[in-house]
């Protein structure tokens, strides 16, 4: 497999560390309940389609990317720097 | 036997090779399976259950029966297809599987029982009792059923793994490869051909075709000198794409020194590509069927499309008396081919009845062959003709049940092929690969003419979705003859018919799994290995699941077939784990004093990458223990110097370091002053310890971290996850810096003196106290000294750039020993720190939180940071949870274990009874016994009980009192002072 | 008087001559590393420019000449490899001594390409990664950093820690690409 790096280009997939869903960039509130900081840590939709997931270019440019990714066919529609979703 | 003016062979040299202890002659350009069949070797192989005679079904690599072992020794390399492997001189194969040789072959008395052996049978039998299975039914199992051996010794030869890009790659090179690899490199992209043959040009080379008047072959040849004479084509040959994968990235076998008799130095024996391309082509062409009947597998009955390669391709007759047999028009071609060579054709037998001769030979339409007769090879065969049965004598039989496309890549990927009625086949389904065309054979286009058509159209298609303009080119005229063919599966008899021949599967097998209702494809293939072995039934599988379909009343697309995995043929494990043995295993850390290390007799232990001593031995000590007593004791009283550079370093600069550091560490750092070192907590967001570290303040808006030697990337990782992907507003920036200084940790109460003896400027306790740090000048180099101590003595750790490590190890080492110090290793620090009750990761291994180790007031409560709500959790902060805890012996047994638990006094040591587990034990040369941390429940409050350990792997109980877990010096005094 | 020896991360083990290949450790001088701060890359770049003459590389790219050079070295930074870093980049940029920690070697010679093939997954051919093209791949299980110098010829850096499995590798690399002739 390959990801679309927005800074080095396309790379093997062996350059990057996988972390999980994309959810984890919604960090809530020190305060924000149970229920919040539950579904922030633990929860996930799994779906069979794209899924938004987190990537560290660790072997490259130190990026940490949200990769879109088909669950079933492997798709990968695009990548765009954590740091612009952000943003 | 060679026949004459035939064949790509050079007739004009010989070489000479040996196949099971005999001396044969062949020809450069020969394979094993060619060379041994024009010297009329037929019985070349046992079968893996029956033990069966079997001979050289086909001409290439999906050859199921004609496996011989190569090389001798660590070298040897069993499973070698013979219709594969090229000969050369000095050359020498063995048979395999069959004991004494493969003429008496006693396992064959399996053949006999075969009654009983049938589908299932294993299953069926070997279950009870259970415990035999392992000790005795398995084991003779696989001594009677095989393959070839493995060596069992270290393989000597390398084997190496590399990537190749191109925007197309084309996968075979035969007339619809070369033709696709021609237009595509018209166009000037880089272009990739591969091809599994060591010479391109695919089934031209093996037929009589002529192509825009020249043979085939020769124009082949011609195309290829051409591509190879473009820089932006890369022909590989010898090279079997072996698997397709996600982002156009294909595994590709390159077989770079079979063929020659001695790899070069610092050669390999394989190359395993990765290829990345933008766009592909398939053009795999097709593989023979074989008909099902009985007695179907003697050697000398072949593929018609082999016995025709032989001929054109190598020169060689399989026979002297050649029938075929066959349900369509193009294995007509056999018989004419070996006329055309002077070969005596007995008969063509064409289940179709309305069959039609191409020449002058006896044509048998509608007849069936349903027997064979002939020993160790082939001698007769029997026909059903309309008008009853028939025997005719022959040594040859090429049988075709017609082509199958080679499909397999394309469902790599998850992709099923389509059912063609016309062409009673699988097809690719398109799309199924992302960017990838498939043409010719592989694609159900069965002339060369259609081949080239396709060729030209897959890579025009290609090119067009790289966005260029795809050039004209012309079709080179050749034949253009239409596919006939009519189904027959097996032909009805009572006698075994063979399908998967390298498993012994037979048609009974299949309807057997049938009639118990394996009625499944997936089911079917299990139940019998059918297709299971190493050919993966490639001639076998469509005949297979047509019978299951036949047995279970349904049609071949209801059935459904079995899909493809990767690899296409086999790869050997060696080949996928190249660059990954020995020294190339991972990368190895070391250390600027490593050198020094080594020279002064210290065994090194693996710390993660890097490579640490475990302790410095000197003459007279015979055990570890008594070096690392020795040194735990002169770091106490005098000094030790340890490398400490394998510690992660983690430069952190800018306006908002302060905010980082306060949002990723459970303590304040904002408030830390410049010059001072603070010793700090990480966590995960979860709540749970992640690591720890001192963090020294260099400047207001520079700080350094350190974190664990085990936890240095995790920690870089999340720090860069910080500020990248939490608060990427914060201006801060981070750079390991753990390679750019060699740091060493001088402890002991000589520490000091021993220091001021190097640095420019002598220090005191007023300006360099406990717990801070600064620039200093070591022999005129700028340099860093950090006041921290994980031994608990008055201790410093001095930082260099790398360049010097070597050099101030040496000299400090030196020093030191003036003092009655020197060097220490991980075993003394070790000791050191469990004196002092710090903790490592043995301690805080994922599963502790910042209370289970005392250290919940630590915890800001002024800020936010991470983890810090989830420790809140009340499954972590409530009772019973296990907290550290010092642990020493108290009864007659003195011995402490990591790994054991902890039950209570008189309680039986079970499951039900733990109290908690044993993290860490060292002996304490200091106080004199052993001593332990671990976690017990509630084991803060519970200082003084006595409980019981037990080391249950070890066998060994020893009664345990539970303490601080600060063993020496609990007041720290001897740090300040 | 006792002084402090200086050693190279390979202790001079280097030049490797194999076929057609050779793989010679350098000294590219000082090595640092400069980060801008928050909107100061072109203020970092004019500094660069100004102190050290060479233009700030965009991702992927080196800029400047033997002796002074400055290579991309990741997302948020570029390596200044040569001179002494001025102090006016200090003002815009967190810069960090890596002078010491990597291992430097120049692989140059026929074959340079094929050698490269065999450790690194990035593709490194002439027609897509030029002269003065750098990126920050593998080499082998290494992280490292590969830059074209000329037609045949790379700058290859790997951790200084890693020094002993890079001529390892790089070896058996150049001996496969000797051996094919």
């Amino acid at each position: 497999m390959r990801l679309p790096c927005p800074i080095c280009g396309a790379r093997d997939v062996r350059e990057f560390y996988y972390q999980g869903a994309a959810e984890m960039l919604r960090r809530p509130a020190e305060d924000a309940g149970e229920a919040a900081w539950d579904n922030y840590l633990h929860l996930r939709d799994n779906p069979a389609g794209d899924l938004e997931e987190l990537w560290s270019h660790d072997a490259g440019c130190g990026a940490w990317l949200v990769v879109t990714r088909h669950t079933g066919s492997h798709d990968v529609k695009g990548a765009v720097l954590a740091l612009e979703v952000k943003r | 036997m060679r026949v004459k003016d035939r064949g790509l062979v050079d007739r004009r040299q010989s070489v000479s090779f040996r196949f099971d202890g005999n001396t044969y002659r062949g020809h450069p350009g020969d394979t094993l399976a060619s060379a041994l069949l024009a010297n009329d070797i037929r019985l070349v192989a046992r079968s893996f259950k029956y033990h069966r005679p079997r001979g050289i079904l086909t001409a290439s690599s999906e050859e199921p029966n004609a496996l011989v072992t190569i090389g001798t020794g660590p070298a040897t390399d069993p499973n070698v297809r013979a219709t594969v492997q090229e000969i050369y001189d000095g050359f020498e194969a063995r048979s395999q599987n069959a004991w004494p040789s493969l003429a008496l072959d006693v396992m064959s008395v399996n053949d006999l029982a075969a009654p009983f052996l049938g589908a299932g049978f294993y299953y069926k039998t070997f279950m009870w009792p259970r415990a035999f299975w392992e000790k005795l039914y398995e084991p003779v199992i696989r001594k009677a059923a095989g393959l070839g051996a493995l060596a069992k010794d270290k393989d000597d030869d390398h084997y190496e793994k590399a990537y190749a890009f191109c925007d197309v790659l084309v996968i075979g090179a035969g007339p619809a490869g070369l033709m696709a690899a021609w237009t595509a490199a018209q166009a000037g992209v880089q272009v990739i051909l591969a091809d599994e043959d060591s010479i391109m040009g695919g089934r031209l080379n093996a037929e009589t075709h002529e192509v825009e008047g020249q043979p085939g072959a020769d124009w082949a040849a011609g195309i290829v000198a051409k591509l190879a004479a473009m820089d932006n084509v890369r022909l590989m040959r010898r090279t079997t794409v072996t698997g397709a994968y996600d982002g156009g990235t294909f595994g590709a076998l390159e077989r770079v020194s079979h063929h020659v008799a001695t790899v070069p130095a610092g050669g390999v024996k394989e190359t395993f590509w990765r290829i990345v391309a933008k766009r592909s082509v398939l053009a795999a062409g097709a593989i023979e069927r074989h008909i099902a009947f009985e007695n179907n597998d003697r050697p000398g009955i072949m593929a018609a499309g082999a016995v025709r390669a032989y001929l054109n391709r190598w020169g060689v007759a399989p026979g002297k008396a050649v029938t075929v047999f066959a349900n369509n028009d193009d294995a007509h071609r056999t018989a004419m081919d070996m006329q055309d060579a002077g070969v005596h054709v007995a008969a063509v037998v064409d289940s179709r009845k309305d069959a039609k001769a191409f020449g002058d030979y006896k044509l048998i339409a509608g007849g069936l062959v349903n027997g064979t007769a002939g020993r160790g090879g082939l001698n007769a065969i029997s026909i059903q003709t309309g008008a009853g049965q028939e025997k005719i004598a022959t040594d040859c039989l090429a049988v075709s049940g017609g082509w199958n496309p080679t499909i397999h890549l394309t469902c790599h990927m998850n992709g099923r092929p389509r059912w063609n009625a016309d062409l009673i086949s699988f097809v690719p389904t398109p799309g199924a690969i992302p960017g990838m065309e498939t043409a010719g054979a592989c694609n159900g286009a069965f002339s060369t003419s259609q081949c080239f058509a396709e060729g030209i159209a897959a890579a025009r298609t290609s090119l067009e979705a790289l966005g260029l303009k795809a050039p004209e080119v012309a079709l080179p005229d050749t034949e253009n003859t239409e596919y006939v063919v009519e189904p027959i599966w097996a032909v009805p008899g009572k006698g075994r018919a063979w399908l998967d021949f390298q498993n012994d599967v037979s048609v009974k097998d299949v309807r057997q799994a049938a009639k118990e209702n394996f009625t499944s494809v997936e089911h079917m293939k299990r139940y019998t290995t059918q297709g299971m072995a190493t050919d993966q039934g490639k001639n076998s599988n469509v005949t297979a699941l047509a019978l299951l379909a036949d047995a279970t009343g349904r049609g071949i697309p209801e059935t459904g077939t079995t899909t493809f995995r990767p690899p296409y043929s086999p790869v050997a494990l060696a080949a996928l784990g190249a660059g990954a043995q020995g020294a190339g295993f991972a990368p190895e850390r070391k250390t600027t004093s490593h050198v020094a290390t080594v020279d002064a007799g210290a065994p090194m232990i693996a710390a993660g990458l890097w490579y640490r001593p475990s302790y410095f031995p000197q003459d007279g000590e015979k055990n570890w223990r008594q070096s690392c007593d020795r040194e735990v004791g002169f770091v106490r009283d005098a000094v030790g110097v340890c490398d400490v550079s394998t510690l992660g370093k983690i430069d952190i600069q800018g306006p908002d370091a302060a905010k980082l550091l306060d949002f990723v560490y459970v303590n304040m750092f904002s408030t830390l002053k410049e010059g001072r070192v603070r010793y700090g907590l990480m966590l995960r967001e979860d709540g749970f310890v992640m690591d720890d570290g001192t963090t020294a303040r260099l400047a207001a808006n520079h700080y350094v971290m350190t974190t664990t030697t085990a936890a240095a990337g995790q920690v870089m990782r999340h720090l860069e996850f910080a500020t990248q992907a939490l608060h990427p507003e914060w201006d801060v920036r981070i750079v390991s810096v753990t390679e750019q200084w060699a740091q060493f940790a001088v402890a002991g109460p000589q520490s000091r003196a021993l220091l001021n003896g190097l640095l420019d400027s002598p220090i005191d306790n007023d300006t360099w106290p406990f717990m801070s740090c600064g620039p200093v000048r070591v022999l005129g180099v700028a340099g860093r000294l950090f006041r921290i101590s994980f031994s608990g003595e008055h201790a410093y750790e001095i930082a260099v750039p790398a360049r010097y490590g070597d050099s101030l190890f040496r000299l400090l080492v030196a020093r030191a020993k003036e003092t009655g110090g020197g060097a220490y290793g991980m075993e003394a620090l070790n000791v050191l720190r469990l004196e002092k009750g710090f903790i490592t990761h043995a301690e805080i291994d994922g599963r502790v939180t910042a209370g289970d180790i005392g250290m919940e007031r630590m915890m800001s409560q002024k800020k936010d940071f991470i983890g810090k709500t989830m420790a809140a959790r009340p499954g972590l902060v409530e009772e019973g949870r296990a907290q550290l805890v010092g642990l020493k012996p108290i009864g007659p047994v003195k011995q402490l274990t990591a790994g054991a638990h902890i039950y209570a006094d008189g309680a039986e040591p079970v499951r039900a009874h733990d109290q908690g587990y044993v993290t860490s034990v060292g002996f304490s040369p200091t106080l004199g016994h052993f001593i332990g941390l671990g976690f017990v429940r509630d084991g803060l409050i519970r200082k003084g009980e006595v409980l019981n350990m037990v080391d249950h792997v070890r066998g060994i109980q020893t009664r345990v009192e539970l303490c601080e877990p600060v063993f020496f010096d609990p007041d720290g005094g001897r740090t300040r002072d | 008087m006792t002084e402090l020896i200086a050693q190279t991360p390979l202790y001079g083990a280097v030049p490797r001559t194999i076929g057609q290949t050779t793989m010679t450790e350098v000294d590219l001088g000082w090595l640092t590393s400069i980060s801008p701060y928050a909107g100061r890359v072109p203020a970092a770049g004019a500094a660069l420019k100004a102190a050290h003459g060479m233009a700030w590389p965009s991702a992927g790219r080196m800029t400047g000449k033997d002796g002074a050079r400055a290579i991309w070295f990741g997302r948020d930074m570029v390596l200044l490899a040569g001179p002494e870093p001025s102090h006016d980049l200090a003002e815009h940029a967190a810069l960090t001594d890596q002078t010491d920690a990597w291992t430097t070697v120049q692989l140059s010679g026929d074959g340079a390409e094929d050698v490269l093939a065999r450790l690194v997954p990035v593709d490194l051919a002439a027609a897509n990664f030029k002269r003065g093209h750098t990126a920050r791949t593998q080499v082998q299980h290494m992280n490292g950093s590969v830059t074209r110098l000329g037609a045949d010829s790379f700058l290859i850096m790997v951790f200084r820690s890693m020094a002993g499995t890079m001529l390892h590798d790089m070896e058996r690399a150049m001996a496969s690409v000797a051996a094919r002739g």
